[in-house]
């Protein structure tokens, strides 16, 4: 029955099905493969791992980054990401491949290096500059004083002019369109510095600020650096993570079997999905019978039985027997690409969170302006001399200039990423942790998320030894994830194998042999003569006896209970919204101790679910993986999902999750809290030293000394706050 | 005083050095693993030879 369903040429290993009959896509010479490696931590990762890979036969160079978490290798051609993978694994390393498309798109950084350069510029420049303030400072006087100033002028105006160029152009670009932002002061600082002590020097004044210019770019630049960076590692990452979906699938043209993008599908293709495969378009079934997972979209875990006729969706997984499908909808058009489109609608909520950031240069941006335009006048009314008025008011200006303010946020982002990073979660959005921080509510998916997706049954101590090595026989002759899950836990209990004849399995139905005499089966309860319960189970029948089920639940996500545990601890609401059965969700919940729970939920009731929670006033995160939960995971206040997850769910998310272990999100509350604490306090204290500095500069009384020494220690207090919570 | 027509241009060019130094590293990708470099030190397999 087996051999009727296959097609005839197809051989019947796993190993020949994936070998298509013709050679496809041999343009490369050798691969280029990237393994995203999120357990790896110290150097005896990085050696072991290299060893590892550099000892398995085809491959020529393996290296890797620790601080990307990732490895790169060059290896023959033929030499694929999946061969390596299980290498890693037994080296007790979990290892997910990467697009090296997106990769190399990712690695010449341009813009990173291009910021690092001017940030050495300003660095250097500011260096040679401050030496010659110092002697200035010191007692240089009349013509040593001048040639001094005059020399900063020519290190410094070059310098400035290529180093505060981001600058230039993001005030440009808010002027144009008549609006404020942080850097119009900025360079409002810096123009008036230059030009005041241009003036200053050339009639042998006493006062220039040349230093100051240039220090404010460095401090400033390593601010927009950190912050830079730690967008581009999560951009790069997030994007390789994206390209992980396969963009291939195999059309049946004229019988034969060809690998085309799935792009390239049109309506009305027969694509032909092998077990273990995922649905690449919305189609019909019209040949073979299987049965399919849909937890990813449905968050159901008992699988669906499949035959010629039914339809099937984009993102559903084939369980055991090959598929035939004719597509009716392909790309844009397939329900998983609709679903998401229930996302756009959703973030669009999002976005109208306002950051700590924003909030302050709102209120800087105008403040220092006026209050350096009243100096101004006020010094030009009193004195009635604009050079005199025109110093105090780049005095000012050069006092207020938000250094401390342009480091307060991105030094300690980045070391509260950086920090979550090596726990193995990957910071996707910039005010993510904010947002976080707020979280009183926590919801959970169930399938995929607090589970596992991996079965494991529960009720083996109901069946007699003779049943369990019938069903360990039954179950080790298919790859099903329920047979497999039940021929582990046999052997586990050291059940050997009953001897069996003719074992054949049915696809969509089960397995069946023959155990002396009597015809032996496990599979599905209509197939052997039992009636379908709510829950996951595998039905074994001997002969003529009434057929026994084996009930399976799904397997815990390592992590799951202690993160659900921690997070209860730290006082928040933790819920369970699933698509799943109301049997199989209140188990879990019950497993867990989480008190709330649904099932049943549809993609809207869970973003409706969200929706009210956050007009009770709630701040939500939710925590899901499949399609599903996209909807609610955007409508949430933030959001994490698994690597795991499909691509919809994860660019929907703020925070991705790298490795299997699900512990990391409680101390990411933690860590998100000490993090907008942090940054508070960095706004504090920059605003305590612009309480003690800027009356002084009103007053006229402010030195180019004063400058450096408040803008220095301010900014190097807020560096070292922040990096009290590595 | 006549020291600093000496001094001046030497801290200058000692600067110069040091900036191109810099952007020299940065260009030639040694910031890439900054915390896998740190660790590679411990490691008890070196290569006498930079590879090729």
């Amino acid at each position: 029955m087996t051999a009727e369903l296959r097609p005839p040429s197809a051989a019947a290993c796993p190993g020949c099905l994936a070998a298509p009959a013709e050679a496809v896509d041999v343009a490369r010479k050798d691969a280029r493969i990237a393994l995203s490696l999120p357990g790896i931590h110290c150097q005896a990762c990085i050696s072991a791992v290299e060893r590892g890979l550099n000892a398995h036969p085809g491959v020529r160079d393996a290296r890797v980054n620790l601080t990307l978490k990732r490895a790169m290798i060059e290896a023959d051609d033929g030499v694929a990401a999946a061969d390596l993978i299980p290498v890693l694994a037994d080296l007790g390393y979990e290892a997910h491949e990467l697009d090296p498309g997106a990769l190399s798109a990712t690695q010449s950084d341009k813009a990173g290096r291009e910021l690092l350069i001017r940030l050495a510029v300003a660095g250097f420049a500011s260096m040679n500059v401050m030496l010659l303030s110092v002697s200035v400072w010191s007692g240089a006087t009349d013509a040593t004083r001048d040639m001094f100033h005059w020399i900063s002028a020519f290190i410094t105006l070059p310098a400035i002019a290529y180093a505060a160029q981001p600058f230039f152009r993001n005030a440009w670009e808010a002027l144009s369109v008549r609006r404020l932002n942080m850097d119009v002061p900025i360079v409002l600082a810096i123009v008036l510095a230059l030009a005041t002590s241009l003036w200053e020097t050339s009639l042998s004044g006493e006062h220039a600020y040349f230093d100051a210019a240039l220090t404010l770019t460095f401090f400033l630049l390593a601010g927009r650096y950190l912050d830079y960076r730690t967008r581009a590692v999560a951009r790069s990452a997030a994007q390789e993570l994206a390209a992980l979906e396969v963009p291939r699938a195999i059309r049946m043209v004229n019988g034969a079997e060809q690998e085309t993008a799935v792009a390239d599908l049109a309506v009305g293709d027969l694509v032909l999905v092998r077990p273990g495969g995922r649905m690449p378009v919305d189609g019909v079934v019209t040949e073979g019978s299987s049965e399919l997972d849909r937890s990813l979209l449905t968050g159901e875990t008992v699988p669906v039985f499949a035959e010629p006729g039914q339809g099937v969706s984009a993102g559903e997984v084939n369980l055991t027997g090959p598929l035939v499908i004719r597509a009716s909808a392909v790309g844009e058009d397939t329900s998983l690409h609709r679903m998401a489109d229930l996302v756009a609608i959703a973030e669009s909520g999002r976005s109208r969170y306002t950051s700590l950031a924003d909030a302050a240069a709102k209120l800087y941006a105008p403040g220092v302006h006026i209050l350096s335009a009243l100096s101004f006048l006020g010094w030009y009314l009193w004195s009635g001399d604009v050079r005199v008025a025109l110093n105090i008011a780049a005095a000012v200006l050069i006092i207020t200039c938000p250094c401390a303010l342009g480091l307060a946020v991105p030094a300690v982002t980045t070391a509260a990423s950086g920090r979550l990073f090596k726990k193995g979660m990957l910071i996707k959005h910039a005010t993510a942790l904010e947002r976080l921080a707020q979280v009183d509510t926590v919801v959970f998916d169930k399938t995929g998320t607090l589970t596992a997706g991996m079965p494991e049954t529960s009720n083996m101590g109901d069946f007699s030894r003779r049943d369990l090595e019938i069903a360990h026989a039954l179950a080790a002759a298919s790859a099903h994830p329920l047979s497999v899950a039940l021929s582990r836990a046999a052997q586990a209990a050291g059940i050997r194998p009953a001897r069996l004849r003719n074992v054949a399995e049915v696809p969509g139905y089960g397995i069946e042999g023959v155990w002396n005499g009597q015809r032996v089966r496990l599979g599905r309860a209509a197939w052997v003569g039992a009636r379908q319960g709510t829950r996951t189970a595998v039905w074994l029948a001997v002969g003529d006896a009434p057929p026994q089920a084996f009930l399976f639940t799904d397997a815990l996500r390592p992590g799951a209970a202690e993160a659900v545990r921690a997070l209860g601890d730290a006082g928040m609401d933790v819920m369970l919204i699933s698509g799943d059965s109301p049997g199989a969700v209140r188990a879990l919940a019950e497993r867990l101790g989480i008190e709330h729970w649904e099932a049943e939920a549809l993609p809207q009731d869970k973003a409706a679910r969200i929706a009210a929670l956050g007009a009770a006033g709630h701040k939500v995160l939710m925590v899901g993986d499949g399609l599903n939960d996209t909807a609610a995971l955007a409508a949430a206040d933030v959001s994490i999902s698994p690597a795991s997850a499909l691509d919809a769910a994860r660019v929907a998310s703020d925070i991705v999750l790298l490795g299997q272990d699900l512990s990391p999100i409680a101390e990411a509350c933690d860590v998100a809290k000490k993090a907008t604490r942090r940054i508070r306090e960095n706004f504090r204290i920059a605003t305590v030293y612009n309480v003690i500095a800027v009356p002084l500069a009103v007053a006229g009384l402010a030195t180019p000394l004063i400058a450096a020494l408040a803008m220095s220690a301010s900014s190097i207090t807020v560096s070292l706050n922040a990096l009290r919570l590595r | 005083m006549t020291i600093l027509t000496y001094l001046i241009p030497i801290s200058l060019t000692l600067g110069a050095i040091g900036l191109a130094a810099f952007v020299y590293t940065v260009r030639s990708n040694q910031y890439d693993d900054p915390e896998g470099d740190s660790r590679r030190i411990l490691s008890d397999e070196w290569d006498d030879h930079p590879k090729p």
